[in-house]
């Protein structure tokens, strides 16, 4: 196949402008040439560039969750569980834009050892799931509890008398410092805690889909996803709080005013009736911790959470009380979802030809089913709930750094690595305490000028979907299921090169759920977008994340740029049974509000029409 | 009230099932089944392997066919097409008693009235006892007379599907499997034509891969023959039998269809009009209800099927559809049913091997 062959990374395109970008993350993301074995290692390693996860270049501080999954699924893979034939996935950056490759274990004759060691240790995970499960969640609500009543200190022109008083013997500067590490320190915490369940998940998953494809060739991965899906996910709930309070209103009578649109009309005129203080009420216990639902991935620090802009979840909540008032039924179909999953599963189970299949097809469905709430549910404990939580403590950090005039506004803090915000806020404490200037008003808005400017250039260049050597097999849970890396996925890519080199009238993506429909397409680039859709047109997305729930009420179709068959657009649209096609890399960039387009969501395919 | 005359020689397909191989072929017992399972199969009867039998004593013909039989084996080519001829044209000069032929005669008026036509055209084809079994795939080697139409033809037909059980290659086959020859006998089905507008096969499985999820449906327009005997390139669908979508469609250019000239009673064969080649020629709802169709049969029967059907328009927007005929599978259902993979102790065993053995990228 043609398109398997890809660039040798060390002769990656390099931007005129953008020299010495390498300093805007960490060292040893680089590729070098300097030493023979780093070279060639990287030469004959396969690098995907992780656009799942970073369709747009990396902000050198938003670096801090590569680096926190570098270590976490690496150390989980090598040093705790010992997955028998992978080790953990490295990290390169090139134009800001992140490759990772899994390592497999280089001594075939190791892998017995690992073998047994596994047996033992993901197998008392598998044995004990429900119990360390929730002992996970106590530990992630403990960490977020932490993280919200971390305080960022602000510094003093003089220390209250307390501190001599109570002989506390430390200085808000030396608190500051403290703060900061903690914050960070959380945030690789949650990290650690975010692959402790993961990869075991995925194994579980990934053999059981391998089961089922060979003993039914034919099988669309989204049935076999939907016989271990789970019915009380929490990636519904935010969207369940909303109908409850598009009820709410109703039965208090105060609908109207729910239905005014912004939030800060509504939350003032609800104060000021009884009911609407009820509905209030009901309003507040909702949003702890429901609605710190993100609107985007939760990767990146734009994606704000319906608790940094009310108007989003409040103009969502309008939909459905339009639903309600027109007597539609806007509750999920549970039952019907929950007899559909057994159907599906009892009716593939009796079309096993042995009793060996049967028991083969229990015991892996079982485990499947057990470990599947956990691949669903964590990302609202972490990339969801933590992080949005998280990028709002950085901002108290950052206005720091704005008020001693290191960085001109609060979002130029992203601009540093969290390494370099340390050093700033130790020029900054330092100066505080000396009463001397600092550097950094010398240094930063300088350079977070330069590194904009850096950032538009990587933007503007597409990376390539890999470098390096292409390997005969993947053995590395996480990697198969988050990048498909099939044969068919591969040819998938080969496409993808076929269109950029002319062919204009097609789109492929991942087939997210089946179906086949005609429609008119519209972009929403955010969730705030999304009041601009029409009943029956086809969504078109970045992502979609649970606070975009209400859309697809109203849509015919989901398109995405970015996801896989477990993301949330993939698994809203199978629950409504709706077609989805995700993770086609441009479909926001190449289709237009007001297009026609037909699309196949068992193929994966997008016609445009017209 | 037209009732069927009671007689060892001809049995109606409502009377058929699946304990009378041995008397009515494997094809009649089997569209006895699909009534019993209310599939809708065109009406007709079965000419019984009694019958065949009483028609080779009249014509002191058994004896005379295991002599010129003896001593030939499968290598002698010549040998085996030269008996085949003189077999043949025994059984077709041979002469069909008055009583068998008054029975015949009957139950084809009979049928004939049922179906509001004055000398109903009908199908006329052999049903072999040794057929339509899972290991034993006769299927093709006899004989089917389309649209034919009158008593005397009928009775020409079903001597000549009685003679297709000595062609070269059926002599050859059995010799070659050690069958003796006197044991297989040949039953006719007679089944009222279908004026298909289109027809083909379904497979309750995937014959390229085994699935046993999905229902593979060949159609081109006319009768199915052109699809049975491989002259064209039929439009291919794939139905997900769980879920029941089309998961597949695979339109090809059909050359050909096979027809009735309704002046000359003759079935042609023309050329597809140009504009109609590309079609899909069945309906996407016509696709499903043929797959439920599918899915009842191989319920009823409890394995996988190999189908023939044709849909008949009365209506422009809908055709009914029936049930040709339906014989188990061989091809997957003859392969030993290996586990998929090796069975395991724990789920964890499982994720081990799973995870050692990786994804293939190439």
């Amino acid at each position: 196949m043609a398109a398997m062959n890809f660039p040798n990374p060390h002769e990656a395109e390099r931007i005129p402008g953008t020299e010495g970008w390498e300093r805007m993350y960490p060292y040893h993301y680089q590729y070098t040439t300097d030493d023979p074995d780093r070279k060639k290692y990287e030469e004959n390693m396969f690098w995907f560039y992780d656009g799942l996860h970073y369709p747009e270049p990396m902000y050198p501080f938003d670096i801090i969750w590569d680096e926190a999954w570098f270590l976490a699924l690496s150390q989980f893979n090598t040093r705790i569980f010992i997955v028998p034939p992978a080790l953990g996935i490295d990290h390169r950056i090139h134009n800001g834009y992140i490759y990772i490759t899994p390592l497999p274990v280089a001594d075939p004759s190791d892998i017995p050892k690992r073998a047994e060691l596994f047996m033992k240790r993901a197998g008392y995970y598998y044995q004990n799931w429900d119990r360390l499960h929730d002992n996970w969640e106590v530990k992630m609500r403990n960490i977020i509890g932490q993280l919200a009543e971390l305080k960022i200190p602000e510094l003093p022109e003089i220390e209250d008398e307390s501190v001599v008083t109570e002989g506390l013997g430390v200085s808000t500067g030396y608190r500051l410092l403290k703060a900061y590490d903690e914050l960070i320190d959380l945030g690789i915490l949650a990290w650690q805690y975010h692959f402790e369940f993961l990869n075991l998940g995925y194994a579980a998953y990934v053999v059981f889909v391998d089961f089922c494809q060979k003993a039914f060739p034919d099988i669309p991965l989204q049935k076999i996803t939907q016989m271990v899906g789970g019915i009380d996910v929490i990636i519904y709930r935010p969207d369940e709080e909303l109908k409850k309070l598009a009820k709410l209103s109703i039965d208090l009578k105060v609908d109207d005013i729910a239905m005014k649109g912004s939030a800060s009309v509504i939350l003032k005129e609800m104060a000021a009736s009884e009911n609407g203080r009820k509905w209030l009420e009901a309003f507040e216990a909702a949003r702890e911790p429901w609605f710190y639902v993100s609107t985007g991935t939760g990767w990146y620090h734009h994606d704000k959470s319906w608790n940094d802009d009310l108007d989003i979840p409040l103009s969502a909540m309008g939909i459905y009380i339009e639903k309600l008032r027109k007597g539609a039924n806007i509750d999920r179909p549970t039952k019907a979802i929950i007899a559909e999953r057994d159907r599906l599963a009892t009716e593939y189970r009796a079309l096993l030809k042995t009793e060996a299949d049967l028991q083969t097809f229990d015991q892996l469905l079982g485990t499947s089913r057990t470990v599947f709430p956990y691949v669903e549910n964590h990302l609202f404990y972490v990339e969801h709930w933590f992080h949005s939580l998280f990028w709002n403590k950085v901002r108290e950090v950052s206005k720091i750094l704005v008020d001693f005039k290191f960085i001109e506004d609060i979002e130029d803090i992203w601009y540093l690595k969290r390494s370099e915000i340390k050093d700033a806020l130790w020029d900054v404490v330092t100066g505080w305490a000396t009463g001397s200037n600092s550097r950094g008003p010398l240094v930063w808005p300088k350079e977070v000028a330069w590194r904009k400017e850096v950032m538009a250039k990587f933007r503007e260049w597409t990376p390539p979907d890999a470098m390096g050597t292409v390997p005969e097999t993947i053995n590395e849970p996480f990697t198969i299921v988050l990048w498909g890396i099939t044969s068919e996925s591969m040819s998938h890519w080969a496409k993808l090169k076929s269109i950029s080199e002319g062919d204009l009238t097609r789109i492929y993506g991942f087939p997210g759920s089946p179906g086949v429909v005609e429609g008119t397409v519209r972009v929403c680039r955010t969730v705030q977008e999304v009041g601009q859709l029409q009943e029956g047109e086809i969504l078109v997305a970045p992502t979609t994340s649970p606070s975009w729930a209400p859309a697809f009420q109203k849509i015919k179709a989901a398109i995405t740029d970015v996801g896989g068959v477990m993301c949330h657009a993939a698994i809203v649209c199978r629950e409504y049974g709706l077609p989805a096609i995700v993770g086609t890399g441009s479909a926001t960039s190449r289709l237009k509000t007001g297009q026609r387009i037909k699309l196949d969501g068992s193929k994966g395919e997008i016609e445009i029409l017209g | 009230m037209v009732r069927n005359v009671p007689s060892p020689d001809v049995i109606p397909f409502e009377e058929c099932d699946i304990t009378m191989v041995a008397r009515v072929g494997g094809k009649c017992a089997s569209l006895g089944e699909c009534l019993r399972a209310k599939i809708a199969v065109p009406p007709g009867f079965a000419v019984t392997t009694d019958a065949y039998q009483v028609f080779l004593q009249d014509n002191h013909l058994s004896d005379k066919i295991m002599a010129r039989l003896e001593g030939i084996d499968d290598a002698q080519v010549v040998e085996i097409e030269n008996a085949s001829r003189d077999i043949r044209e025994w059984i077709e000069t041979g002469t069909i008693s008055e009583r068998m032929e008054d029975v015949i005669a009957e139950n084809y008026r009979i049928l004939s009235k049922r179906s509001r036509t004055p000398a109903l055209p009908v199908a006329v084809r052999s049903s072999a006892t040794a057929e339509d079994l899972p290991g034993a795939s006769f299927a093709g080697q006899q004989d089917t007379f389309l649209w034919i139409r009158g008593v005397d033809q009928l009775l020409l037909k079903i001597k000549k599907c009685w003679s297709s059980l000595f062609t070269a290659r059926a002599i050859a086959y059995r010799t070659s499997m050690g069958f003796e020859h006197s044991k297989v006998l040949i039953s006719v089905a007679v089944q009222k034509m279908v004026r298909s507008f289109t027809a083909g096969v379904m497979f309750t499985l995937n014959p390229a891969t085994g699935d046993r999820a999905t229902v593979v449906i060949d159609s081109n327009y006319g009768f199915g023959e052109s699809v049975v005997s491989g002259e064209v390139t039929p439009d291919q669908f794939h139905v997900n039998k769980i879920t029941m979508d089309v998961t597949k469609k695979t339109i090809s250019e059909k050359k050909i269809y096979y027809t009735t000239d309704p002046e000359s009673d003759q079935v042609l064969k023309l050329e597809l009009h140009p504009e109609r080649q590309k079609q899909q020629s069945i309906l996407d709802e016509e696709i499903l209800e043929l797959a439920k169709l599918g899915k009842t049969i191989e319920e009823h029967y409890g394995r996988p099927m190999d189908i023939e059907w044709a849909t008949e328009k009365g209506l422009p927007y809908k055709g009914q559809i029936y049930i040709l005929q339906s014989r188990p599978e061989t091809v997957w259902s003859q392969k030993e049913a290996k586990p998929v993979v090796e069975p395991k102790g724990s789920a964890i065993e499982h994720i081990i091997a799973g995870l050692i053995k990786g994804r293939s990228i190439t």
